[in-house]
This record gives C-alpha cells, structure tokens and sequence, in this order.
C-alpha cells in the first residue's frame, strides 16, 4: 500500500514540478505547483509527518500558492512566454549539465550512505490518535523547549517581512512618484 | 518495500528540476515558485533524515523551512509588485539596475 501511494505521489509531484518548469503561462505553472505541494503532502503523511503535512497544504498551497495567483492576476501577465528563444547562448545546456550534476552527486551521496538502505517502517499508527505520542505533541514538546528561541524569531521574521512587504508594494504619494520616474529617466 | 533511498531520489530529482527550472527561466514569478520546488525538495529530505534516524528535529526543522519561505515568498512577491509598477512585464534580464 505504501509503495503503491509513494509512486503515485512521485508521479503526481515529479509531473507537477516539470509542469512549472516548462509552463508557458505563470497561471499554468502556479496551479502545476499545486499539484506538487499537494503530492508532497501526501508523502509526508505517507512519513508520518502529521502535522507538516497538514500544514504544508494550509501554508502552501491554501496561502503562498494564492498569492503567486493573486499576483500574477494583479500585474497582468498572465500572457504565454516564448520559450523557443534562449535569452543567453549556452544557457540551456550548460544548467542541463549543472542539473545532471546535481542529480548524480545527490544519489551517489545518498546511495552510499547507509541511512538511504534502510526500509521505511508502514503506517501504524492511527492518525486521530491523539495520544501523548502523537506527531503534533512530539513537535510541540521539542518547539517550545529546545528550539523556542529560534520559534521567537520566526514570529520577529514574519512581522519583518510583512511590514517590508507593505512598505515595498505602498503605491507612493503622485508627487513622490513623478519625482522617482523623473530621476530614473 | 519503499525504502528511504526512494524518497531520497525523489527529493534530489525534484531540486535538480527546481535548479534548472531557476536557471533557464526568466519570468521572476516562475523563479520563485522554482525556489519553492526546491525548498520542498529539501523538507521531504529532512523528514526522511528525521524518520529514519527517529529525530522529531526533522520535522521542527521543515516547520522552520516552512516559516522562512512564507516570508521569502511575501518579500519577493513585493519586490515584483515594486518592480513591475515601474518596467512592467520586466524579466530577470532587464533587472540590472544595481549593476555596477
């Protein structure tokens, strides 16, 4: 049943992923990237990995792949790209060679390792077991203990980068603007 | 039997994609969800890491994964909202202003 789920999903994720690589229209590649976040989600309960997986799904695709969306549609450019021209010669085949690298190494590395032989144990537990083991308890008990320091500065990080989101996009004041446009000219 | 190894290729298959994805690109919406594809390489890395070797770290280490590219995302999402107010329809070619 595991194997049977682990192929599906690859393929789910592996099309998904190639979808947003080769899509003409960002429309296009921002719903394949679903495809991919959702596929992931799957492995990850597929890994016991409760909790991320559900929260891969809320943060993912219920947030960040909206927002792509949302993006896209506000500016516009939801037009087909021509992919057939190589904006810099040699590109395509040298990140080709980088990619085939990257992959090579990876597996080499990963195969020769002794933690990739190992098997995955199958699902045993029940996923409504909200017992003190659960996935969500561990990551709690292990948050707000070992790492509560680095939780604090996510919250810092998320205030951050909201106020800087809000003060990038801030359309600005007419005058300030033609003033802007006037000094980049 | 899936063994650890299978989700391990995975990961590195998805990444390699991710990386050519972000090379060969120059839309800078599809870079970024290109950035995206990898960073989810990299968490499906960390929870097989985290299973296998009976480390809940892992998982808090994708919860941290998870935080940092929601506001990746929403910085980068701002500075194309900046940008394209500007030059509009700018690709990652034309953004050579800060060039020296």
């Amino acid at each position: 049943m595991e194997t049977a789920v682990f192929i599906v999903c690859a393929a789910i994720v592996l099309a998904g992923a190639l979808g947003v690589v080769l899509a003409r229209n960002a429309v296009h590649a921002a719903l394949s990237l679903v495809g991919t976040l959702f596929g992931m989600a799957v492995l990850f309960l597929n890994l016991e990995a409760h909790f991320l997986a559900a929260v891969q799904i809320i943060v993912y695709a219920g947030a960040i792949v909206v927002l792509f969306l949302f993006v896209i549609m506000l500016l516009g450019v939801d037009r087909l790209e021509d992919l057939s021209v190589e904006p810099i010669t040699g590109q395509r085949v040298l990140a080709a060679i980088v990619g085939l690298g990257t992959f090579g190494l990876a597996v080499v590395f990963l195969l020769t390792s002794d933690i990739g032989a190992r098997s995955v144990g199958t699902l045993t537990r029940d996923i409504t077991d909200i017992g003190q083991y659960s996935n969500l308890r561990q990551i709690a008990d292990v948050l707000f203990t070992d790492y509560v320091y680095a939780f604090e500065a996510t919250a810092a990080l998320l205030t951050i980068s909201v106020v800087g989101a809000v003060v990038m996009s801030r359309r600005m004041a007419r005058g300030d603007e033609a003033q802007e446009a006037a000094e980049d000219d | 039997m899936v063994t650890a190894s299978w989700y391990l290729i995975l990961a590195a298959a998805l990444f390699t994609i991710g990386a050519v994805g972000l090379l060969v690109r120059r839309n800078p919406l599809i870079m970024f969800m290109c950035v995206e594809l990898m960073l989810n390489a990299v968490n499906l890395t960390f929870i097989t890491f985290g299973r296998e070797l009976g480390d809940i770290g892992g998982q808090v280490s994708v919860f941290f994964v998870l935080v940092v590219a929601a506001a990746e995302v929403v910085v980068g999402l701002a500075i194309v909202v900046a940008i394209n107010r500007r030059r509009p329809q700018a690709t990652a070619d034309d953004l050579s202003a800060l060039r020296g």
